[in-house]
């Protein structure tokens, strides 16, 4: 049934009409590729052509060059109707002027499928989806998330090779977001269908997938599960989209040390740079502690803001930008602006960024 | 170069969909032959005598004062058609959606009456109220040497004919018009006077050059009104070239009367689509605008009003003379009431009841599917020449029907195509004629649906023509109305091309009415009037509820 996707040497110009010479490339040789039911969010900034590698996958866009595979099988010539990867539109494209059953069956109907057969499936999925009861009303009579939930169960009823989701939950408020993420999440490890979800809010991204892909200009950034994406970011770019950063200039040493705000730590990783060489280091705000005493740089408290589950301080360190630290927990000690404080962080939570 | 591969790149990917490839191969070669390739014969006439290239005919413009004074009395009589309906429809259009007044629903619908019966209706009731025998001019007045014929005559039947499609059109672009940018410039001290003329007038100038020019095209191609009322004395296009080619049989003068009628109907075509249609305001707020315009006092509000109630009146009284007419047994001498012109439309003249009836039926659903497939084709296909097709497929909306009757018994009466006399060449003719406001219609609504509704239904396995029949198709389901409607009313009521391409074998009513006109029986006339008008209401409510079953669900749903 359901199949992995292999995305090769992917482009997409569009034609710009301010500049005819000047083709936008949405999508810049990407490449790409989802293991059997795997879920791969696609993430990125506006404009970054999430969208538009995703209808091509869907076979809305024609690739302008490379390929895309289902399994084996090459589907650039495959049209629409026939690639069997059903969509969740951001607009969830109901159709108004089928009811909710009818919707649902749509897509059924026209495998010309027993009425039966046709029947108990969409039964059985619209259960699934919480949609029981609701068969005979018609699209306007549904609340937002329950509209969400007839496109989503239209789209699973087909039992397709791949599962495409265009950010399907930007048109709702943020608690049924929530919800209807771990639905999502649930139904497709359930189902286990290769998915490609697109969306540009990283909370739901790290929460959802298996793999992240985050884009920039067309381009792949970084590939990685929520995890490496987080701790390991190739570039700046990776490290402030996804989660706060502090992005602090030192100086290489001797054995893999680097020297910062006077002091020196060892790190865990190999340095790919050679000693006096400048490096940029990410230190999330979260793996900072703060002390009156215990620590290995001086700081003073420059700005406290209390958020509930944790506290905000920036902190100013002599030789470097103002360092953003978060502390929770019951244990948190608290400090008042014009403390002086000593920060230390362990070395293994200090990621050398790529230049 | 980029066209080129523009071109190339969407040809590949239309070569994956053949059914999409051969229905546009099909209609683009439809529209060449029974659009273009007529217009083209119409010229080739115009410029050949007996086979040689001449600029013969045309110099007899310079030499015939007959022809001269036609140009001349055509293009007046229809500028001034053209303002006094625009006046009109303005008024009743800024009344009836604008103002509180009481009956609005009725005199709404009774200044549309007209768009639904034979254009020249009114024609034949100004023959009963002013002609030779009317009841006003005879009867009442006792005048005995005046004449409607000529210039008077044809204005005011054209402009009780056309004044509607002006209110139609300018009820569009009133409605549209946020009454909060009247409120707001009434807030900042403007009087009602100043407003109208600062805000509301300048908003909805472009609509009213644009219901101008359209009434301007309606009333230069007519040919009907001018036929009963125009005269001897007052030559007049459409007409003179239909005489030039039926009396005299003079087929290049004819075709060169018919290029010179064409010029100033697509001149203004090209102005109303190309500039105008670009400079529309239209505000779409979503919110309805239902608020009653502020701007005008009561007196000048009854004062307009009065105007609109005066001119449904004068529709009441003119379609209230083609009732008792068709009920009286010699109008102006013996007025005791007979159902024998009913006894003859339905016996001697029922042939021209069916046959017009055959062919509006299968007129109607061929003429509403190809509007609407031709629409999504230009606004959801990309495919070469898919401008040219836009074009070509509304072009005869411009295309006045004397030239394109001309250009039919031109082109479809000899090898390769040999038509004439046929029920094809009638369907095919108002099937290509009156195809392009259901296109339009069906591009102004697909224009506003979410095209990925469409695509969900290609996502779930629908082809091309799946996904118009299911989705596309119930989606549009207004413009398919408007379509059919259009479509059956004009098949109905259609002259001007369609009296070159009658026959023996396949007749029509309103040829029939132009008949009986013609030889004094005005009863007769009367009756298949009421015929016709009778027959369109009810399919219009047939029409409706078919229309109403094909999207139970979407009743209610905006889209
Ligand atoms: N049909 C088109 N013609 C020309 N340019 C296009 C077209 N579709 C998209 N683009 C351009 O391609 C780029 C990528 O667009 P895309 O819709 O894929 O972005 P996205 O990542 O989905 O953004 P968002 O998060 O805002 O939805 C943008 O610069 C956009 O302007
Ligand atoms: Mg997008």
């Amino acid at each position: 049934m359901t199949e992995p996707v292999r995305i090769q040497g992917l482009c997409k110009a569009f034609d710009n009409l301010d500049d005819p010479a000047k083709p936008v490339l949405a999508v810049n040789q990407v490449n790409l590729d989802i293991n059997e039911g795997e879920l791969v969010t696609l993430l990125g900034p506006s404009g970054c052509g999430k969208t538009t590698l995703l209808r091509m996958v869907a076979g809305f866009e024609e690739p302008t060059e490379g390929d895309i595979f289902f399994g084996d099988r090459r589907m650039n010539n495959v049209p629409p109707n026939r690639r069997d990867a059903t969509m969740v539109f951001q607009s969830y494209a109901i159709f108004p002027h089928l009811s909710i059953f009818e919707n649902v069956a749509f897509g059924l109907r026209l495998k010309s499928q027993s009425r039966k057969k046709i029947e108990k499936h969409v039964t059985e999925v619209l259960a699934m989806t919480g949609l029981s009861g609701m068969a005979n009303r018609s699209p306007t009579q549904l609340s937002g998330g329950q509209q969400q939930r007839v496109a989503l169960a239209r789209a699973i009823v087909m039992e397709p090779r791949v599962l495409l989701f265009d950010e399907p939950l930007s048109n709702l408020d943020a608690k049924l977001r929530d919800q209807m993420r771990i639905e999502i999440r649930e139904l497709q490890q359930r189902l286990g269908i290769t998915s490609l979800y697109v969306t540009h809010d990283q909370v739901e991204a790290m929460s959802i997938s298996d793999r992240i892909v985050v884009m920039r200009g067309g381009v792949v950034e970084q590939v990685g599960t929520p995890r490496e994406i987080y701790s390991q970011p190739a570039n700046r770019f990776v490290a402030e989209f996804i989660g706060r950063a502090n992005f602090i200039t030192a100086k290489v040493g001797e054995a893999n040390t680097v020297d910062l705000a006077g002091a020196r730590i060892a790190l865990d990783a190999p340095i790919a740079a050679s000693p006096g060489d400048s490096v940029t280091l990410l230190v999330r705000p979260e793996v900072v502690t703060l002390s009156p005493t215990e620590g290995i740089i001086n700081g003073t408290v420059r700005r406290v803001m209390f958020l509930g589950n944790l506290t905000e301080y920036l902190i100013e360190v002599p030789g470097t930008d103002p360092w953003l630290v978060e502390l929770s927990g019951p244990e948190a000690p608290t400090f008042t602006a014009g403390d002086t404080v000593r920060l230390s962080l362990p070395p293994s939570s200090i990621h050398v960024l790529a230049e | 170069m980029v066209k080129v591969n523009k071109a190339a790149r969407q040809l590949k990917v239309l070569a994956r969909d053949p059914v999409l490839v051969a229905l546009i191969v099909v209609i683009f070669s439809a529209v060449a032959i029974f659009v273009v390739y007529p217009l083209v014969k119409v010229l080739i006439a115009s410029l050949q005598v007996r086979g040689v290239w001449t600029l013969e005919t045309f110099g007899q413009l310079g030499e015939r004062r007959l022809y001269r004074s036609a140009i001349v009395n055509s293009l007046s009589v229809s500028t001034l058609v053209g303002l006094l309906g625009v006046v009109i429809g303005y008024i009743a259009a800024f009344v009836l959606t604008r103002l509180d007044v009481p009956g609005r629903r009725v005199l709404h619908y009774l200044t549309m009456l007209p768009i639904i019966s034979p254009p020249f209706v009114s024609a034949v009731s100004i023959l009963f109220l002013f002609g030779l025998n009317g009841v006003v001019t005879k009867q009442i007045l006792g005048l005995q040497d005046f004449s409607i014929y000529g210039f008077h005559g044809v204005v005011a039947s054209q402009v009780f004919t056309f004044a509607p499609i002006a209110y139609l059109a300018l009820r569009g672009v009133l409605a549209s018009i946020n009454p909060v940018l009247e409120d707001a410039a009434l807030n900042v001290g403007a009087t009602g006077w100043q407003t109208f003329w600062k805000v509301t007038f300048p908003l909805s100038l472009p609509g009213i050059a644009s219901a101008f020019l359209i009434v301007f095209i309606e009333s230069l191609s007519d040919f009907g009104n001018p036929l009963v009322l125009a005269g001897a004395a007052f030559p007049m296009l459409a007409p003179q070239a239909y005489l030039e080619i039926t009396g005299s049989f003079n087929l290049s003068r004819g075709a060169m009367l018919a290029v010179v009628l064409l010029i100033p109907s697509l001149t203004a075509f090209a102005i109303q689509r190309y500039y105008l249609g670009k400079r529309q305001y239209v505000t779409v707020t979503g919110k309805p605008s239902a608020s009653a315009s502020r701007i005008v006092s009561p007196p000048v509000k009854w004062a307009l009003y009065s105007i609109v109630v005066l001119f449904a009146a004068i529709v009441t009284l003119f379609y209230g003379v083609i009732v008792i007419g068709a009920f009286t047994r010699v109008w102006g001498f013996d007025y005791t009431p007979t159902l024998a012109h009913f006894a003859y439309v339905f016996d001697v003249g029922f042939n021209a009841v069916t046959d017009t009836l055959i062919i509006a039926l299968i007129t109607t659903p061929l003429s509403g599917l190809l509007g609407m497939i031709v629409a999504f084709l230009i606004v959801r296909q990309k495919f070469p020449g898919h401008g040219a097709l836009e074009f070509g497929s509304i072009l005869s909306y411009a295309v006045p029907g004397t030239v394109v009757g001309i250009g039919y018994i031109l082109a479809f009466n000899s090898p390769p195509f040999v038509m004439t006399g046929t029920l094809a060449i009638l369907v095919l003719c108002f099937l290509f004629r009156y195809v392009p406001v259901g296109i339009q219609s069906g591009v102004a609504v697909l224009r506003q649906i979410d095209p990925s509704i469409e695509e969900a239904a290609r996502n779930l396995g629908a082809g091309t023509l799946t996904t118009f029949r299911k989705v596309t198709l119930p989606l549009i389901a207004p413009a398919f109305f408007t379509g059919l409607v259009y479509a059956f009313v004009r098949a109905m009521t259609a002259i001007s091309a369609a009296i070159f391409l009658v026959s023996a074998n396949w007749n029509l009513m309103t040829v029939q009415i132009l008949n009986q006109v013609g030889s004094g029986r005005l009863g007769v006339a009367a009756a298949y009037s009421l015929v016709v008008i009778g027959i369109v209401l009810v399919a219009i409510v047939i029409i409706q509820a078919g229309v109403t079953r094909m999207t139970r669900h979407s009743a209610s749903v905006k889209v």
